[in-house]
């Protein structure tokens, strides 16, 4: 209202010969509509809501999860036991969190190339009759239930892997990273990793997808004109255009696959308590989300309840942490592409 | 093109409902034939007669262990009393005794009576659920499920288990199908070399703490830790019944413990059990033995039983889960009260009872059963 859009120029300070006024002070046309005052109100109040509902999810972990923590016996982040109940309630977390972590770092592993290089494909190679219909299939891709996957790799695909699996733990197994621990081969942390990449591709090629279809023309052509190739143009116009994108698509899977609960739930063989803890992604174990879902019907009392929440609560964090790197790393890209 | 797509919608929705009226309706044969021959002169008296009917709704919810059996039990009442309308809510028996508590649902399914005990130094669940009812909470048995040892061996059709060998197997001790302690109890059997793979249920579950309540009871010396809902043995963790069973059929050389229906489904073998009074196959009559053999230790009409996983007694099969159903003994709803007595005394008659057994349950036993339904009668 006290500037107008185009600034003040010295023909506005001059007076007006036909008497209109102030041109400064406008005719209080657009902020004061009720459209716009509608409409800002509404999106005002959307941005306060989520970000209070956030406040409350958080808010709300913290306040069930503190009384156990005070209870625990046993050190939350690097112990392994679980034990959330009875008169010595001893648990840590730093089982689920390996766990947690090493499926979704397989998952992005697998999928973060994987999505790249068929977004590549559908918006750089494919003819056009049809990169149209594959972009629909991957989209669909999303559709599917997570449950459906998790059925699908354990009466499946599972199978199929057994021999993948036995491969490297008898050519790699002297790395304790490929040690073979037990569990058949659809029940371990590679396989729920696999699993998990399949869940987040779609994710990952339809936001990949988008960026690389808005590279400037321009670019790609000037590439071209320069005697780049069509791998040198991809490689020099499409991706760092694109990268802060592909980022943001990989962080969105990331989050799902951090949180995914029932696939996760119902491949992954859970340890035995007197399990040795080992570093092989061919043992099984539990995630965050899978164990609070797996045990969610036996919350009988206020302790153990709030031990599993604060297992969720540092899932929680988990992922805002890994979301708030990606912000960084997409701002500072920015910095660098304009 | 409009039409053409309501046309569309209404075939999917067509052969959707098909499919599920196909479904439901194979499951309810079985009451209706048991009903003849076996229902003995007392069972007949106190057999829930087909007109106590209500209208109304009834909500309960607890034990996924005794899910199929209250199914069937909601299947025939509804069939003979179009008006009344039961729920039921399988989310574990933890959640259905806080609702209960709660008041959210009408009765409670457990695996095990209600507490009377409290822990983290919460009021007991009894005491919890007598002042919410303001009465006593009345643990009714009411269904039997038997704890089957369910293997997957290729070449081996039968196996006997005892106790110790039970528990050296689920904690570990005992690696191959060919250790010596197996093949001494199953003289005659070829047992391969295959390394034994133990399956337990990774969620905290009923069947787990009954299943250690039996090793621990039977042979404490092999099994020491003590019995809880969250498994303290050896092996890797499936998700619910479903996965454990799932696990040992995908996997040559594995065992676990589960419910009776759920090694029968999958075609996995059953282990019989030798407490020391000869190998017991399990089958309906084995297991209501043992149920007859309980001792009752709640008092009056509270019928909590107290198991005998150690008996010796010949032909009973000791690995066995008494889910209940936890009622106020008097409802602050009279109606309510009345409903809930007349869908219990269907449920708890001799015809219902017999049909459990097709789904993987063993019916109650006469003595047990008649003790129920007096228990029932008394309800308001």
């Amino acid at each position: 209202m006290s500037t107008s859009i185009t600034g003040r120029s010295l023909v506005d300070d001059l007076p007006d010969p036909d008497d209109h006024g102030n041109p400064h002070e406008g005719d209080r046309a657009g902020t004061g509509r009720w459209g716009d005052r509608l409409f800002g109100g509404a999106a005002k109040g959307s941005g306060i809501f989520v970000v209070l509902l956030v406040s409350l999810v958080g808010f709300f972990l913290v306040i069930q999860a503190v009384p156990s923590l005070m209870n625990n016996n046993a050190n939350f982040l690097t112990s392994t036991e679980w034990i959330p109940s009875g008169s010595n309630p001893r648990f840590g977390i730093a089982a689920l969190l390996w766990a947690t972590v090493i499926t979704s770092v397989i998952a992005m592993a697998i999928a973060v190339p994987l999505g790249v290089a068929v977004a590549l494909f559908i918006t750089e190679y494919a003819p056009t009759w049809l990169s149209k219909p594959a972009a629909v299939i991957i989209d669909l891709l999303a559709a599917v239930p997570s449950i459906v996957f998790g059925f699908w790799g354990l009466s499946v695909a599972g199978q199929y892997f057994e021999p993948v699996k036995a491969f490297m733990a008898e050519y790699l197994g002297w790395i304790p990273f490929f040690a073979d621990a037990g569990p058949s081969a659809k029940s371990t942390l590679a396989f729920a990793g696999i699993i998990l990449a399949f869940m987040i591709l779609p994710i990952i090629t339809a936001i990949s997808r988008e960026v690389f279809n808005q590279v400037p023309t321009a670019h790609k052509e000037g590439a071209l004109a320069l005697g780049a190739t069509k791998w040198e143009m991809i490689r020099t116009a499409v991706l760092p255009f694109g990268k802060p994108g592909v980022i943001s698509g990989a962080m969105l899977g990331l989050g799902r696959a951090l949180g995914e609960t029932l696939a996760v739930m119902i491949l992954l063989s859970a340890l035995n308590p007197n399990a040795p803890w080992s570093f092989s992604i061919f043992n099984g174990g539990e995630t965050f989300a899978s164990k609070i879902a797996l045990n969610a019907g036996e919350f009988d009392s206020p302790q153990k309840t709030g031990a599993y929440i604060a297992a969720g609560l540092v899932l929680f964090i988990l992922t805002f942490v890994v979301n708030s790197i990606a912000r960084v790393v997409i701002n500072r890209r920015k910095a660098f592409s304009e | 093109m409009i039409s053409k797509r309501i046309g569309l919608v209404a075939s999917v929705a067509l052969v959707g409902s098909l499919a599920l009226a196909g479904c439901g309706s194979d499951n309810t044969t079985g009451t209706d034939t048991g009903t003849s021959g076996s229902a003995s002169g007392s069972a007949a008296a106190s057999e829930a007669p087909k007109a106590d009917c209500f209208s109304g709704t009834v909500n309960a919810e607890g034990s996924s262990a005794q899910k199929n059996a209250i199914e069937e039990a909601i299947a025939s009442y509804g069939e003979a009393c179009k008006d009344a309308k039961l729920n039921y809510n399988p989310t574990g028996s933890g959640a259905g005794i806080k609702q209960f508590i709660a008041g959210q649902v009408d009765f409670a399914g457990s695996d095990s009576a209600l507490k009377t005990e409290g822990k983290d130094g919460a009021q007991s669940e009894a005491a919890q659920a007598e002042a919410f009812c303001g009465s006593p909470a009345w643990n009714l048995p009411m269904v039997t499920g038997p704890i089957a040892i369910a293997f997957n061996v290729k070449g081996v059709d039968k196996l006997v288990i005892t106790p110790a060998v039970a528990a050296d197997i689920f904690s570990g001790k005992v690696t191959t199908w060919n250790d010596p302690k197996i093949a001494e109890i199953n003289k005659g059997a070829t047992l391969p070399a295959t390394a034994i793979k133990v399956f337990f249920r990774s969620d905290e579950s009923g069947t787990t703490e009954n299943f250690t309540k039996y090793l621990k009871a039977a042979a404490a010396d092999a099994w020491t830790a003590d019995a809880s809902k969250k498994w303290t043995g050896a092996g890797e963790g499936k998700e619910k019944s479903a996965g454990v069973a799932e696990g040992v059929k995908s996997t040559d050389g594995g065992i676990t413990y589960v419910e009776w229906s759920y090694a029968k489904d999958n075609k996995l073998g059953i282990a019989s059990v030798d407490n020391g009074g000869g190998a017991v196959e399990l089958n309906g009559e084995s297991v209501g033995k043992a149920v007859a053999a309980a001792k009752q230790s709640g008092t009056g009409n509270d019928l909590a039983l107290k198991l005998d996983y150690a008996t010796k007694e010949a032909g009973a099969y000791p690995i066995i889960l008494v889910t209940y159903e936890i009622v106020c003994s008097k409802n602050k709803d009279a109606e309510k009260g009345k409903n809930i007595k007349a869908f219990l005394k269907h449920f708890g008659s001799a015809d219902v009872q017999k049909g459990l057994e097709e789904i993987g349950y063993a019916p109650l036993p006469k003595e047990v059963e008649d003790k129920v339904l007096t228990a029932i009668d008394a309800l308001s």
